[in-house]
């Protein structure tokens, strides 16, 4: 278990104020769970992750591994980076280049306070080479590994040591498009099967979206939103949510009634629109109204039921193979919706587009 | 795209095609150069003149070199020298490197800079500074600290082997400095931090990864270091000599300065030289690529790392400060100081009324100095001017034309890195006094040495800006409809030109400095400003030595002004 609470940290940029990388953030990622920090650069979750790794000093704050206080600023207590029981993956892996793979895998086991007897370093080192499917690789020159197996030698040597929680910074970005997915893979499983409490820290939506059990949004060194993934992507809590995560479309309006029940009826350009609404929103709020590409329905003819529905003309419409990708233009707004490969439209075709209310969500205009 | 920019004549003939002409001509040069020469040395050395101009073949040479009573002990002095100086030199240049780079030491981006402004003094001057400091006789350092300890003999004497390995280390430091910076900064600080997060503390770490890391490095610097040291003449000349404590590259010289001179002796003693050097860098250039594979895949830029010293910073404040007051610092001041006395003296308020203008009033009518001074700035502009034109013209054949054999010419460019400068002296002595084209005693034959020395540093230059460009770059001016001449001028040119002035500025400040091959190549007219210095030195007029040297400083730090203003980085090259 991680615990955070308040933390901060400032880095030093010549001027008197700093520049605050993490501005007083916390959370809590539960026993044998999967937390990752998604944000664009710079939003600080890079700057999180080493303060719990103890690479960088934080300047206000408390953090908690495993139940034990490794920092604190109110007491001033700092647990050295080599004392927390934390494994790591860094993005460039830093896989020893002077040593083998066993020697990279067996140097947790070796440099650690308690004496490992060698007999035992060499189960260890064969047990978490086997986990990560590197059986056999030990003699050779850690650099004669492939990408993909300098991933998994790295997380072999962050695990050997079997540490409460293992960081994980951006471990995928360095991969290939084909490879990374099946990393994706592979990863989930592992930590399932390990149990093993896991941070991990990226940039990449689908990453964050496929293996987390919970997702922290982080923008400007704070957190935006936590909660699961489905969460996350149906049910965005502010536009920068939105439109960080998948891509989607969005009409500025007016609250014009809260029909209650986290419901309400918006005035756009191209007419009302019934969606849900993120609480404290009232009657009256400036508010954009978001609704992904592939959540619209299209109908070549006026369906004769539904609401929300709005007519338009094809902007432009795109096969690429999984689906196509058209643009419809209405009144005012632009749409971007993701059809069947069966649709067969053309430029300037009269169309109807649903937009369900169910997954159509106000948020507040201004973040 | 195979399509060299070369313009095509239609069809392949072997005989006519410019194409191949330019190559041929360009191998041609280079062979003359640097393969000429030394081939006329191996000859010269077996060679013995039994009658005016009729030679024997004799391993007599090799004989007299090697097997003198004094062999040995040159032999273990130059090793000595070497090693002490690659070692002192290294240690010190490790320590600024760290102090600066890797650690919260106050001040130490400010140190960057001034730990490079050795490079600045000319090794003759270095040389003749020390002596000024550390002269048993005379020195500032051991009047000084007589006078303040009461000593009754001076501590320092600059005239041994630990002075000569002092003087030419501390001229070196830059160069170990820079080479420990880049080796500091594209270290990876996830390696080292991925062994915290294994548990290893500050000391494992530094022991099992930083320094296990640093070591390929280490070793290559310390030897570049080593073949440096056993090739310079500047410190082996000023302070060596006097000392009677010779070197190889002192034993060729001197070789060379007996009646009659013995070139066959002093031929053999270069093969010797020329093949110690040429080992070293094969081992060098070897290590740096075995150290390729130590690369691993890096993500984003390094995050700098430092270690906090915590109140042992202020020791490395220290150090850094003591290190640039003294050992950077004082050498300027006393040449300086020095420039402005009637003769020498140390410093004190009955030598302060003695300080006059006097030694630069009288350079003003000095004839030589002028000569000199001519022939420095002409060569130096010289040198630079066709060594860039050549060297750019072979780096676009190596790296752009895609001829086959176009690495022949790399090599070719690449062999004069393994002549020492004295060697180089040597070689063209025997090739100019044997050939029939009179330019031996005139600065065209020091033309001749500096563009074949200074050969592989235009390469470079020059070859890393060519690789810049992307041929893509010139494709798509070609698809734009350009002539390949328009091409040239539009694109390549330009995106060329700050990499060549880089290099021409550089070979300028170097060929300005030369000294160890014009020793032997400069005589009366030809003579340039550091064999000036060096003559006048010897013959004892030390303080309109300094005056000059004052000079010679002011004349480089202009140019390293413009070559400051112009690339806006430190760089040198080994």
């Amino acid at each position: 278990m991680i615990e955070i609470k308040s933390l901060v940290k400032i880095y030093d940029d010549g001027d008197n104020a700093g520049v605050r990388a993490v501005n007083d953030i916390s959370f809590t990622v539960e026993e044998g769970r999967f937390y990752t920090l998604l944000g664009p650069s710079g939003c600080g979750k890079t700057t999180t992750l080493r303060c719990i790794a103890g690479l960088e000093k934080a300047n206000g704050g408390e953090i908690l591994v495993a139940g034990k206080k490794v920092f604190s600023a109110l007491d001033g207590t700092f647990v050295p980076a080599y004392r927390r029981p934390i494994g790591m993956v860094f993005q460039s892996y830093a896989i020893w280049p002077h040593m083998t793979v066993f020697e990279n895998v067996a140097f947790p086991l070796r440099v650690g306070k308690e004496r490992i007897s060698s007999a035992d370093v060499q189960k260890k080192v064969k047990t978490a080479l086997a986990q990560v499917e590197l059986d056999g690789y030990g003699e050779r020159m850690a650099t004669q590994l492939s990408g993909g197996q300098q991933q998994r030698l790295a997380l072999a040597r962050a695990l050997v040591r079997e540490p409460q929680v293992l960081l994980l910074d951006e471990p995928l970005s360095n991969l290939d498009a084909k490879l990374r997915e099946r990393m994706r893979f592979e990863l989930r499983e592992l930590q399932r099967r390990l149990r093993i409490t896991t941070l991990y820290v990226t940039h990449d939506q689908i990453e964050a979206l496929s293996m987390s059990n919970v997702i922290a949004v982080m923008n400007s060194g704070v957190i935006v939103q936590e909660g699961a993934p489905r969460d996350i992507y149906l049910q965005p809590k502010t536009k920068f949510v939105a439109n960080f995560i998948g891509s989607t479309n969005q009409m500025t309006g007016q609250v014009t009634k809260l029909v209650g029940n986290g419901t309400a009826t918006v005035r756009t350009d191209d007419g009302e629109i019934s969606c849900s609404i993120l609480d404290g929103l009232t009657s009256g709020s400036r508010v954009v109204v978001v609704v992904r590409p592939e959540s619209i329905n299209l109908h070549q003819q006026q369906p004769s039921v539904g609401s929300n529905v709005i007519a338009g003309k094809i902007g432009a419409a795109m096969f690429l193979g999984e689906y196509v990708d058209c643009t419809i233009e209405l009144g005012k707004n632009v749409l971007q919706t993701h059809q069947r490969y069966t649709l067969q439209v053309r430029r300037g075709d009269s169309v109807w587009v649903e937009l369900p209310a169910g997954e159509c969500m106000a948020l507040p205009a201004e973040q | 795209m195979a399509t060299a920019a070369i313009p095509r004549t239609g069809k392949v003939s072997m005989s006519l095609d410019p194409a191949l002409l330019v190559p041929l001509v360009g191998a041609g040069i280079l062979v003359y150069l640097a393969v000429l020469p030394l081939l006329m040395l191996f000859v010269g050395s077996f060679q013995a003149e039994v009658a005016p101009r009729e030679f024997v073949y004799t391993l007599k040479n090799y004989q007299a070199a090697y097997a003198s009573e004094y062999t040995y002990s040159t032999f273990l002095n130059s090793l000595i020298f070497a090693s002490g100086s690659a070692g002192l030199t290294f240690i010190l240049g490790t320590m600024l490197a760290w102090l600066t780079e890797r650690t919260n030491t106050p001040l130490r981006s400010l140190f960057v800079p001034l730990a490079v402004v050795p490079l600045i003094l000319p090794g003759v001057l270095e040389s003749i500074a020390w002596i000024f400091l550390l002269s048993p006789k005379f020195g500032y350092l051991n009047v000084w600290l007589m006078n303040l300890f009461g000593l009754k003999s001076p501590p320092f004497n600059v005239f041994s082997l630990p002075g000569m390995i002092w003087v030419h280390s501390v001229g070196q430091v830059p160069l170990a400095f820079l080479l420990m910076v880049a080796a500091f900064k594209s270290m990876d600080p996830s390696l080292e931090e991925s062994a915290m997060m294994s548990g290893a503390n500050t000391w494992q770490t530094f022991r099992r990864v930083t320094l296990r890391l640093l070591m390929p490095t280490a070793g290559s610097v310390l030897l570049i270091l080593f073949v440096r040291t056993l090739e310079s003449f500047e410190t082996p000349a000023l302070i060596g000599i006097p000392a009677r404590i010779y070197v190889y590259t002192s034993e060729i010289y001197l070789a060379f300065n007996e009646y009659p001179p013995d070139y066959g002796r002093g031929g053999a003693l270069a093969v010797g030289l020329l093949l110690l050097s040429a080992v070293g860098v094969w081992m060098y250039t070897r290590a740096t690529k075995e150290g390729k594979k130590f690369q691993t895949v890096t993500g984003k830029a390094f995050r700098p790392r430092q270690f906090d010293l915590g109140s042992w910073r202020w020791v490395g404040f220290g150090f850094l400060s003591g290190y640039f007051l003294f050992v950077v610092l004082l050498p300027f001041l006393v040449l300086f100081w020095a420039s402005f006395l009637p003769f020498f003296a140390t410093p004190s308020l009955d030598a302060l009324n003695k300080l006059s203008l006097d030694n630069y009033r009288y350079l003003g009518t000095f004839r030589p100095f002028w000569e000199a001074l001519k022939n420095s700035i002409l060569l130096a502009t010289l040198t630079a001017t066709v060594a860039m034109t050549l060297t750019s013209l072979v780096a676009w054949i190596v790296y752009k034309s895609r001829l086959p054999g176009a690495w022949i010419l790399d090599f070719l460019a690449f062999v004069p890195i393994t002549i020492p400068g004295i060697v180089m002296g040597m070689s063209l002595i025997l090739l100019y006094v044997a050939f029939p084209i009179p330019i031996y005693g005139t600065i065209w034959v020091l033309l001749i040495a500096y563009v074949t020395r200074f050969i592989p540093y235009g390469m470079r230059s020059a070859s890393g800006s060519i690789l810049q460009i992307h041929s893509e770059l010139e494709e798509a001016a070609s698809a734009s409809g350009a002539s390949w001449w328009e091409t040239f001028k539009r694109v390549t040119l330009p995106l060329l030109r700050p990499g060549l002035v880089a290099g021409w500025i550089y070979i300028c400040i170097v060929s300005f400095r030369e000294f160890s091959t014009s020793v032997l190549l400069a005589t009366g007219d030809s003579r340039v400003l550091s064999i000036l210095l060096f003559t006048m030195f010897e013959q004892g007029q030390v303080t309109v030595v300094a005056a000059i040297g004052v000079l010679m400083i002011a004349t480089l730090l202009s140019i390293v002004a413009v070559f400051y203003k112009l690339t806006g980085k430190v760089g040198i090259q080994t």
